[in-house]
C-alpha cells in the first residue's frame, strides 16, 4: 500500500490562469481546467469571451500573466522565446483563415512544415502523402491553394497540422469561413483524426450546431471565466450559452 | 552522441534548404526582388562615384604634398667639408626623407638653359653669384615647419625656406577636402544601408504570413532568418554587379580622357589597376553585407513573440 494518493498527470493542466493585456483588458480570469490525452474538447463562448486567448496560450503565442499552463508536463508560460519552436513542433495548429502559402502547391504547403524543422526529403514524402490521405486530398497534391474550395484549403491546413504526428491539435474556429456542409466535412476529418490517431483536439468555435452534433466535452467561457464544463455528450441542443 | 550528430545533420539540412529557398524566393517575389536590386544598384553607383572622387582627391593632394620641399642654401664661403657636414646633419633629422645636393655650378648650368639673357649675364660675371643648396623632402608635410627651424640652426646654413604661410594654407585646404570626401563616402554607405534595409523590409512585410507559418510549424528563429539573410545577400550581390561594371568601364574611360591627357597633367588620376579591382570588391562587400544585415534586421521585427 502506498501511503499517499497517486497523482495522475493530466495532458493539459491549466491552473488559476490569468491573462491581462497591456491595455488592461482581462481576457482570461482564474481559469482552471484539465484535459486528458485523446480528448476532443470544444471551447465556446461569445466574442471576447477569451476563447482565442486560451488557444493562443496553449501554443505560447501569449504568455499567461499569472498561473500555470502545462502541456504534456511542460510549463508553457515559462518557456523562453527562443525555445518556443520546440513546443510548436509537438503541436498542430489550424486557423480560420487557413494560412496557406499561395505560391506553393498542396504538397509543398504540407511538406513546408517538415522542411522547416530540417527533416530529410526522403522522409518527408511518405509523411506528406499519408497526411493528405487522412484528409482525402491525395489526388490534389499538385494544385495550388487558389484552385481549391474553402473546405479543401482547410483540409490542406489540417494535413499540414497533423503531418508531424502531433499529440495535440489546436483549432481556432476552423469552420468559421465555411458553409454548413463543408463544415460538416471538416468535422468528420477532425473526428477521424481524433479517433484513429488518438490526437487530442481542442477546438474553439462559434458554431453551436457542430458542437451539439459532435456530442463531445464542451467548455463554455464567459468574460474570460470558465462558466460551464459539459462532460462528453451532456451538451444538449436545448442548452443556451 | 548520436542525437548530437542528428542535430548537426538537421542543422546542415536547414542551411542547405535555406540557400535553396533563398534562390527560389528571389524569383518567386520577382518584382520586389527587382526593386531591391535596383535600389542597391543606384545607391552603390553613388558610393562608387564617391569612392572614386575621394581616392583621387587624396591621391592628388598626396602627390602635391610630395612636391612641397625645403630649400636650404649654404653660406657663400663654405668648404666641401662643411657641405658634407650640413648634408649629414640634415640626414640625421628623423623626419627627413630625402636630401638632394645641388652645387652652385649645377645651378649656374641650369639657369643658363632658362634664357639667353641669363646665360649672357652669368657668363659675364667673374664669380658665380649662386649658392650651394640642398633640396630636402620630409616624410610628412606637417614636419616641414619644425624641420626648417632645425636646419636653420645648422652651422654653415644661410637660409632654409619652404614657403611658410602658403604651404600651411594649402595643407589645411587639402585636409578639408579629404575629410569632406571621406565623410561623403561614409554618409552614402549609411544611406545605402537604410535604403536597402527599407526595401527589404517592404519585401518581408509582404511575406509576413510566410514567417508566421514558419513560426507556427516550429521553425526556430535562426532557421526562419537564414533564408531571408541569404536572400538579402543574393540581392545585395546581384545589385552590386552593375555598379562594379560601371566602375571598371567608367573609370577606364575617365582615366583615358582625363588622367593621361597632357593638358590635364596636373589632375593625375590613380592608375585604373588595381584601383578598380579593389573598388569593385568594396562595392560587392558593401552590397552583400548591407543586404544581409538589412534582411536580418527586417525579419527580427516579425520574430518577436
Amino acid at each position: 500500500m502506498l501511503g499517499g494518493s497517486i497523482v495522475v498527470m493530466k495532458f493539459i493542466q491549466i491552473k488559476n490562469c490569468y491573462k491581462v493585456y497591456k491595455n488592461g483588458v482581462t481576457a482570461v480570469a482564474d481559469l482552471t481546467l484539465n484535459i486528458d490525452k485523446g480528448e476532443f474538447v470544444f471551447v465556446i463562448g461569445a466574442s471576447g469571451s477569451g476563447k482565442s486567448t486560451l488557444i493562443k496560450m496553449l501554443y505560447r503565442e501569449e504568455k499567461p500573466t499569472r498561473g500555470v499552463v502545462q502541456l504534456g508536463g511542460i510549463n508553457v508560460g515559462k518557456l523562453r522565446n527562443r525555445t518556443v519552436y520546440k513546443l510548436r513542433r509537438k503541436l498542430g495548429i489550424v486557423f480560420q483563415d487557413f494560412k496557406l502559402l499561395p505560391k506553393l502547391t498542396v504538397y509543398e504547403n504540407v511538406a513546408f512544415a517538415l522542411e522547416c524543422i530540417g527533416m530529410k526529403n526522403s522522409d518527408i514524402r511518405p509523411k506528406v502523402l499519408k497526411a493528405l490521405e487522412h484528409v482525402g486530398l491525395k489526388d490534389k497534391i499538385r494544385s495550388f491553394p487558389n484552385e481549391l474550395s474553402g473546405g479543401e484549403q482547410q483540409r490542406v491546413c489540417i494535413a499540414r497540422a497533423i503531418v508531424n504526428d502531433p499529440k495535440l491539435l489546436i483549432c481556432d474556429e476552423p469552420t468559421g469561413n465555411l458553409d454548413a456542409n463543408t463544415s460538416k466535412e471538416i468535422m468528420e476529418v477532425l473526428d477521424t483524426i481524433n479517433k484513429n490517431l488518438g490526437t487530442t483536439i481542442i477546438m474553439a468555435t462559434h458554431d453551436l450546431d457542430i458542437v451539439k452534433r459532435m456530442k463531445r466535452r464542451v467548455l463554455v467561457l464567459d468574460s474570460g471565466v470558465l462558466s460551464k464544463d459539459y462532460e462528453k455528450g451532456s451538451f444538449r441542443t436545448s442548452e443556451s450559452v | 552522441m548520436r542525437k548530437e550528430v542528428l542535430e548537426q545533420v538537421k542543422a546542415f539540412r536547414i542551411l542547405k534548404n535555406s540557400i535553396r529557398d533563398s534562390f527560389k524566393s528571389v524569383f518567386r517575389n520577382f518584382s520586389l526582388s527587382i526593386a531591391s536590386v535596383l535600389c542597391t544598384t543606384i545607391t552603390l553607383i553613388l558610393v562608387a562615384i564617391a569612392i572614386v572622387v575621394t581616392v583621387n582627391v587624396n591621391y592628388v593632394t598626396k602627390s602635391m604634398e610630395k612636391e612641397l620641399t625645403i630649400v636650404v642654401y649654404a653660406n657663400r664661403d663654405v668648404t666641401d667639408e662643411q657641405i658634407n657636414n650640413i648634408e649629414s646633419s640634415i640626414k640625421k633629422i628623423d623626419v627627413v626623407d630625402n636630401v638632394e645636393f645641388k652645387s652652385k655650378e649645377e645651378w649656374k648650368l641650369e639657369m643658363k638653359q632658362y634664357s639667353e639673357t641669363l646665360e649672357v649675364t652669368l657668363d659675364n660675371l667673374d664669380t658665380n653669384p649662386l649658392l650651394d643648396s640642398f633640396v630636402v623632402k620630409v616624410k610628412d608635410v606637417k614636419d616641414l615647419s619644425p624641420t626648417t627651424r632645425e636646419i636653420r640652426k645648422i652651422d654653415g646654413v644661410q637660409s632654409a625656406d619652404y614657403g611658410e604661410g602658403m604651404v600651411e594654407e594649402i595643407i589645411s585646404a587639402f585636409n578639408v577636402i579629404k575629410t569632406a570626401t571621406i565623410g561623403m563616402v561614409i554618409a552614402l554607405i549609411i544611406v545605402t544601408a537604410f535604403l536597402i534595409s527599407n526595401t527589404i523590409k517592404l519585401t518581408i512585410f509582404s511575406r509576413r504570413s510566410e514567417i508566421d507559418i514558419m513560426r507556427l510549424v516550429g521553425s526556430s528563429n535562426t532557421s526562419i532568418r537564414l533564408p531571408f539573410v541569404f536572400e538579402g545577400f543574393l540581392l545585395g550581390v546581384i545589385g552590386s554587379f552593375i555598379p562594379m561594371i560601371v566602375t571598371v568601364y567608367g573609370y577606364f574611360i575617365l582615366y583615358e580622357k582625363l588622367g593621361s591627357s597632357a593638358t590635364f597633367s596636373i589632375v593625375e588620376l590613380v592608375k585604373p589597376f588595381p584601383f578598380v579591382f579593389y573598388t569593385s570588391i568594396i562595392l560587392l562587400v558593401i552590397g552583400a553585407l548591407v543586404g544581409m544585415i538589412g534582411s536580418a534586421r527586417a525579419v527580427r521585427k516579425y520574430l518577436k513573440i
